[in-house]
């Protein structure tokens, strides 16, 4: 039996469709490559800005406050709890194996090297992230932005530089103390649902912790602090429209920046284990 | 081409003296998604004189005034101020520039985060080394000039509309600039805010001796302060001229225009009043 041909407009159509799903592919990887080329760019920017003058050292304090001290709460309860759960899972997984005195190690180790840093890096992420999304963005639709411009300020030098330095340095100080919160709160579950004492906790983490672990969990935060300053500055910066647009911004900011932090880690987790 | 009509005529200061642009648009073109908003625009803007840019909303009034300290750039054409070019060039390389041209932006753009003194202050502080003292003593001033004097504690949130715009105008004026570049001075206020504000234009052109480049679609304001006005329709000045020249039938586009606001054209009815 012979099949009936496909006519010429069907044929037509069938083609256009994928025409059609080439050029949003093609426009999508083109928005994806501006982005990034935006993004890298701001970020040269901001580095060059921070070694010239002038200094907003008294902003920059405003913003350690602002983005850092104010972040503690939430990172703080989090790595907490973290702690705890940790604690709890391992005294389960491992209780046929005496696993009571592998707490401490796995509980230090964990936070220390990996879910202190994630956890806080994440936690900063979404609200410091799109805080300064939100805050640039508003600034840029109500034409503050251009004001700075037309005054000849730089809104990289003025807005972006303060912000990115004071999150830069306030992650490993965020995370050290997540650290610390995390092995305290793994300790208050040793000592009172497992009846350890505080010396078994504390050989345990004493034996097996390094110096180098506390390095690359504080070093990793550094870059995760750039990541998640330079990508609210920048989303807040390209802001365009009104108050819808702010919000799908701020959105962005949260996801993009977890995402990066995510994938981040990994690559600097490998790095650091090759060092 | 356009039928531009240039009255080289009605500027303020003696027939006598050859007219002396500090503002020259030659064959700008810009386009925003492929419609062009300015389509071959010239423009000479004269020292000391008050220019209104009137047209209906949409048109590109505001791109215009925005390429004059460098906030947009042409796609074709030049823009030179003070007989400098400010295509092409870097915002470090426009910052001389931006100094002398100040900008009053439609909404204010004050700073929310500060206050009314901090606001004014801010260009100050920026660009010169003067104590702490005499920049209070500045602000004072210029609080004064735009008739709020004492509000310096105030935040921009606990000011009316008409407030705003008058504190956004002491902090265009805080450095003295050369050019003061307004866009809708008088949108969204009350018709006695309104009259103030276009008061208070005349007023600082005469006593700062300024150029000012008024965009507006308010006639009555457009009335009070220019010197001059352009009337820019379908990407091109339609008509440059006095307000008189305008009222008595400058172009018919223009006297549509007129009638649309209300405003009996090519009659002889009104004349420009000019205080």
């Amino acid at each position: 039996m012979n099949q009936p041909q496909p006519s010429a407009t069907a044929i037509f159509y069938k083609n256009l469709r994928w025409l059609r799903f080439v050029d949003r592919f093609g426009r999508k990887g083109q928005q994806i490559i501006e982005y990034i080329g935006g993004l890298a760019g701001l970020v040269a920017e901001t580095a060059t800005a921070a070694v010239s003058r002038p200094f907003y050292s008294a902003e920059v304090l405003h913003q350690m406050d602002e983005l850092g001290v104010k972040s503690l709460s939430i990172t703080g309860i989090t790595a907490l709890f973290t702690g705890m759960v940790l604690a709890l899972q391992t005294a389960y997984s491992l209780e046929a194996f005496g696993g009571k005195m592998f707490i401490g190690r796995v509980v230090s180790l964990s936070l220390v090297r990996e879910l202190g840093p994630v956890l806080t890096a994440l936690m900063v992420g979404g609200r410091v992230g799109s805080g300064i999304t939100a805050e640039l963005g508003s600034m840029t639709v109500t034409e503050q932005v251009d004001a700075l411009r037309a005054m000849a300020i730089s809104p990289t030098r003025r807005l972006v530089v303060p912000r990115v330095i004071a999150t830069v340095v306030m992650m490993p100080v965020l995370s050290a103390i997540a650290d610390l919160l995390g092995i305290l709160g793994g300790l208050l579950i040793a000592i009172l649902e497992l009846q350890m004492t505080v010396a078994d906790y504390a050989t345990s983490i004493w034996q097996q912790l390094q110096i180098s672990d506390i390095g690359s969990g504080l070093a990793k935060t550094v870059f995760f602090g750039l990541e998640i300053a330079a990508i609210g500055s920048f989303n807040g910066l390209q802001v365009q429209g009104g108050a819808a647009s702010v919000g799908r911004a701020t959105t962005r900011t949260v996801v993009l920046a977890s995402i990066c932090i995510l994938i981040s880690d990994f690559f600097l987790t490998k790095l650091f284990l090759a060092l | 081409m356009s039928t531009t009509h240039v009255a080289e005529t009605g500027g303020p200061g003696p027939a006598t003296e050859p007219a002396v642009p500090v503002v020259e648009f030659k064959e700008v073109w810009k386009s925003y998604a492929g419609r062009d908003i300015l389509a071959g625009v010239n423009l000479k803007i004269r020292r000391g004189e008050v220019m209104c840019i009137l047209g209906p909303s949409g048109t590109g009034k505001s791109v215009t005034l925005r390429h004059i300290n460098g906030l947009t750039m042409p796609d074709q054409g030049d823009v030179k101020v003070f007989g400098e070019s400010v295509v092409g060039h870097s915002e470090a390389e426009l910052a001389p520039v931006r100094r002398r041209v100040a900008m009053l932006f439609q909404g204010g753009a004050l700073f929310d985060s500060m206050s009314v003194e901090q606001n004014i202050a801010f260009p100050i502080v920026e660009h010169t080394d003067y104590p702490p003292e005499k920049i209070a003593v500045i602000v004072a001033e210029k609080l004064t000039m735009v008739g709020l004097p004492g509000i310096q504690n105030k935040m921009p949130s606990e000011l009316s509309g008409g407030m705003r715009k008058r504190v956004a105008l002491a902090r265009s004026i805080a450095l003295e600039p050369d050019i003061i570049l307004y866009d809708e001075p008088t949108t969204g206020l009350d018709p006695l805010s309104s009259e103030k504000i276009a008061q208070l234009i005349v007023d600082l052109n005469v006593r700062l001796q300024t150029t000012s480049v008024v965009v507006t679609h308010d006639i009555v304001a457009a009335r009070t302060v220019a010197d001059r006005l352009c009337f820019l329709h379908q990407g091109r000045f339609q008509f440059i001229g006095t307000f008189d020249e305008a009222a008595r039938g400058g172009h018919p586009v223009l006297m549509e225009y007129f009638r649309s606001m209300g405003f009996p054209c090519g009659t002889g009815v009104f004349q420009a009043v000019k205080s």
